[in-house]
C-alpha cells in the first residue's frame, strides 16, 4: 500500500487498529522479539549483559552441541517417537471412531466415548503420578501383580528398552479420545444417502466401512497427518518431562530435543548452548514445514496448509 | 435381512463393543488405581504394593491433608485466580482480534493475519523467550508470568474468526454502523453477545489449559506461596517439597507418615474438580473440536 493510503486507513479505521493493537503487541513481544533474541545462540550469554550486550562467540555453542554426540541422538529420538505416536494414535483414532459410529445403542456407547476422552483432561503431572504408581520398583502395581503370580519384579526405571512402548501407550492413552472426536465429527458429516443406497444394494457393514466411510475421511486423515508431520521435530515436552523426569539411565532412549535443551537451560544454566539447540530445532521445523507444504501443493492443492 | 448379513452384523457389534470396552477400560483403570491407592493404609502399600482395589481401607492420607490444608488451599487460590483472569482476558483479546481480522472493509486484515500466523511456523525457541520474561520483563516469581505468556493462541483466533464470519452476517455490522455505532460498540454490544456459543467452547479450552498448566511455574516460580495446583502437586510427587510440607512438620513424619498414600490423596484432591465437572462440560469440548475439525 502507498504510504499516503496507509495513513488515511490508519485515521479512518483507527478504532479497528486500536482493537488489534494489544494482540499485535503480544505477538511482537512474545514471538518476534525472541526470534531476534535467537542471536544469543552465537553469544556467551551472561545475565548482567543481556542478549544484546553479551560477547559474540561464533559457532562455539553449536560446536559444543554437535560434538557432544547428543545432537543426532535427540533428533533421532524426537522424530522416531513422533512417527510412532502419529501412526499408532491415528490408527486407533480412526478405528475407534469408525466402530463407535457403527455401534448400535446410545447410552453405553456415549459412556464409552466419554471414558476414552477423559485422560485428555488430565495434566501430564497426574499422568506422571500414574506411570510412577504402575512402574515403580518397590510398590508399583505391575510389580505387585508380577510378584503375586510368582514372577520376579522388573526394574522398569533401569531398563531403557521398555520405555518406547510405555511412552507410545501413554501418548495414545492421553490423546486418542481427542482424535476420535475429530474423526467422529468428520464421519458424521458424510452424506447419509450414501449409506442408505448401500443398504438397499445389500452392502454389509464391512463393505460400508471400506467403500464409503474410509474413502470419505481420507482428506481429513491427510490434513491431520500433515499437521503432525510438520511438527515432527518438536517433542511433546510435557509428556517426556513428567513421565521420565530425572531418570538419567533412561535418557539414551527417551531424551528428545525439547527435554535436552530444557535441561541445558535450567539445570546447567548453559544459555548459549540451549539457545543453539533451540535454533537448530526451529530451523529444522521450519524447513520441514516448507518441504511438506510444497510437496502437498504439488500433489493436492486443497490440502496444503498455506 | 438375509441370515448371513445378520450374522455379519451381530459379529461386528460384538467385536466392536469388546474392542471399544477394552480400550475404555485401559483409559479408566489408572484413575481407579489412584483413587484406590489413596484410600489404602500406608503400611499395606509399603508391604504389598499398589493394587487396583483398596484392600486395607483407610482415610489417614486425607485426614493428613485436611489437618493442615493451608498449602493446598493456597495453590487452589492461585490456580483459580490464574484460570479466571487468564480465561476472561484471553477470550476478550481473541474475540476482538478475530472480529477485526474478519472485517472485509479492513484493508490490512491479511497482513495482520499473516503476522499472527507466521508465529506458528517459526519460533525463537525456549531460551530467548525465557530470557525475555525473566530479565527484560522481570516476571520471575510473579503471577503475571503464569497468565500473560499463554493469553493468545493463533488457532483460537482462526477458529473464532471463522465462527464470526460464518454465523454473524455482515449486514448486522453495517446497519449498526449506519445507525451511528462505532466499531468497538458494534463489537461489544453485537458481536460478543452473538458469539456466546463459541466463547463458551473456546473459553473452556483456555480454562482447561490454565488449570492444568505447570510448565510456566516450572520455569518462572520459585516461591512456595505462588505455586499453582499442578506444580504444587508435581513438587509433592517428586518429594522435593515433601520435606518442607505440612506433613513433614508434624513430628510423626519420620516414623510412619503415609507418604505414598498421601501423594495419591493429593493427586485426587488436585484432579477431583476436573473429573467431577467433566460430565457437564464434555459436550462443549466436543462441539469445539467439531467446529475446529470442520472449519480448520
Amino acid at each position: 500500500m502507498h504510504p499516503k493510503r496507509i495513513w488515511r486507513d490508519l485515521r479512518n479505521n483507527r478504532t479497528l487498529y486500536w482493537m488489534i493493537l494489544p494482540s499485535a503487541v503480544f505477538f511482537f513481544v512474545f514471538c518476534y522479539f525472541p526470534m531476534a533474541g535467537m542471536i544469543v545462540a552465537f553469544k556467551g550469554y551472561s545475565y548482567a549483559n543481556g542478549i544484546f550486550g553479551s560477547p559474540w562467540v561464533g559457532f562455539d555453542n553449536f560446536q559444543f552441541f554437535f560434538q557432544s554426540g547428543k545432537a543426532w541422538l535427540v533428533t533421532k529420538n524426537t522424530v522416531l517417537y513422533n512417527l510412532a505416536f502419529m501412526i499408532v494414535n491415528n490408527l486407533l483414532e480412526i478405528t475407534i471412531a469408525i466402530v463407535l459410529f457403527e455401534l448400535a445403542g446410545k447410552y453405553f456407547k456415549k459412556f464409552l466415548q466419554s471414558v476414552i476422552f477423559l485422560p485428555y483432561f488430565i495434566s501430564w503431572v497426574v499422568a506422571g503420578a500414574i506411570v510412577y504408581n504402575l512402574f515403580n520398583f518397590e510398590f508399583g502395581a505391575i510389580n505387585t501383580f508380577l510378584k503375586s503370580i510368582g514372577v520376579s519384579p522388573v526394574n522398569f526405571y533401569n531398563n531403557p528398552d521398555l520405555w518406547p512402548y510405555i511412552l507410545v501407550f501413554f501418548s495414545a492413552w492421553k490423546s486418542v479420545g481427542y482424535g476420535t472426536v475429530v474423526y467422529l465429527a468428520t464421519i458424521a458429516g458424510i452424506d447419509k444417502e450414501m449409506y442408505e443406497a448401500a443398504k438397499i444394494d445389500g452392502a454389509n457393514v464391512y463393505q460400508r466401512i471400506l467403500r464409503i466411510t474410509v474413502p470419505s475421511i481420507v482428506p481429513t486423515i491427510v490434513v491431520l497427518l500433515l499437521l503432525k508431520v510438520s511438527q515432527i521435530a518438536r517433542g511433546d515436552f510435557g509428556m517426556f518431562y513428567q513421565l521420565i523426569g530425572g531418570n538419567g539411565p533412561l535418557y539414551d532412549k527417551t531424551d528428545v530435543i525439547d527435554t535436552y535443551s530444557f535441561r541445558a537451560l535450567l539445570d546447567l544454566q548453559e544459555f548459549g548452548m540451549a539457545a543453539a539447540v533451540g535454533l537448530y530445532q526451529s530451523v529444522l521445523c521450519f524447513a520441514i514445514i516448507l518441504i511438506t507444504n510444497e510437496s502437498v501443493k504439488r500433489v493436492r492443492k486443497d490440502s496444503a496448509l498455506f | 435381512m438375509k441370515k448371513k448379513a445378520r450374522i455379519e452384523m451381530y459379529s461386528f457389534q460384538i467385536i466392536g463393543y469388546v474392542f471399544i470396552s477394552l480400550f475404555a477400560a485401559l483409559c479408566l483403570i489408572p484413575f481407579l488405581m489412584i483413587a484406590a491407592g489413596s484410600l489404602t493404609e500406608e503400611s499395606h502399600i509399603v508391604k504389598n504394593g499398589y493394587s487396583l482395589f483398596p484392600s486395607a481401607f483407610s482415610l489417614e492420607a486425607y485426614a493428613l491433608i485436611f489437618k493442615n490444608p493451608k498449602q493446598i488451599i493456597g495453590a487452589y487460590e492461585i490456580t483459580l485466580l490464574v484460570t479466571a483472569v487468564g480465561t476472561l482476558a484471553a477470550l476478550l483479546l481473541t474475540t476482538m482480534t478475530a472480529y477485526v481480522l474478519q472485517r472485509k472493509d479492513f484493508a490490512m486484515r491479511n497482513a495482520f493475519a499473516f503476522y499472527f500466523f507466521f508465529t506458528t511456523l517459526f519460533s525463537g525457541g525456549l531460551v530467548p523467550w525465557y530470557i525475555l520474561i525473566v530479565k527484560y520483563l522481570g516476571w520471575k516469581d510473579s503471577v503475571l508470568a503464569l497468565i500473560v505468556p499463554s493469553l493468545l493462541n493463533v488457532f483460537y483466533i482462526i477458529i473464532m474468526r471463522a465462527f464470526i464470519s460464518s454465523t454473524i452476517p455482515d449486514a448486522i455490522s453495517e446497519s449498526a454502523k449506519i445507525d451511528g455505532a462505532g466499531d468497538f460498540r458494534i463489537f461489544a454490544s453485537i458481536i460478543l453477545p452473538l458469539s456466546k456459543p463459541a466463547l463458551a467452547t473456546i473459553g473452556l479450552f483456555i480454562a482447561l489449559h490454565y488449570w492444568n498448566d505447570w510448565y510456566l511455574a516450572t520455569l518462572f516460580i520459585n516461591k512456595d506461596h505462588l505455586y499453582p495446583l499442578q506444580y504444587f502437586l508435581y513438587k509433592i510427587l517428586s518429594s522435593i517439597a515433601f520435606a518442607n510440607s505440612s506433613v513433614a512438620q508434624q513430628g510423626s513424619f519420620v516414623v510412619d507418615a503415609p507418604k505414598e498414600s498421601f501423594k495419591l490423596a493429593m493427586t485426587v484432591v488436585a484432579t477431583g474438580p476436573i473429573v467431577l465437572l467433566y460430565p457437564f462440560v464434555q459436550k462443549y469440548f466436543i462441539q469445539g473440536i467439531t467446529i475446529g475439525a470442520v472449519k480448520g
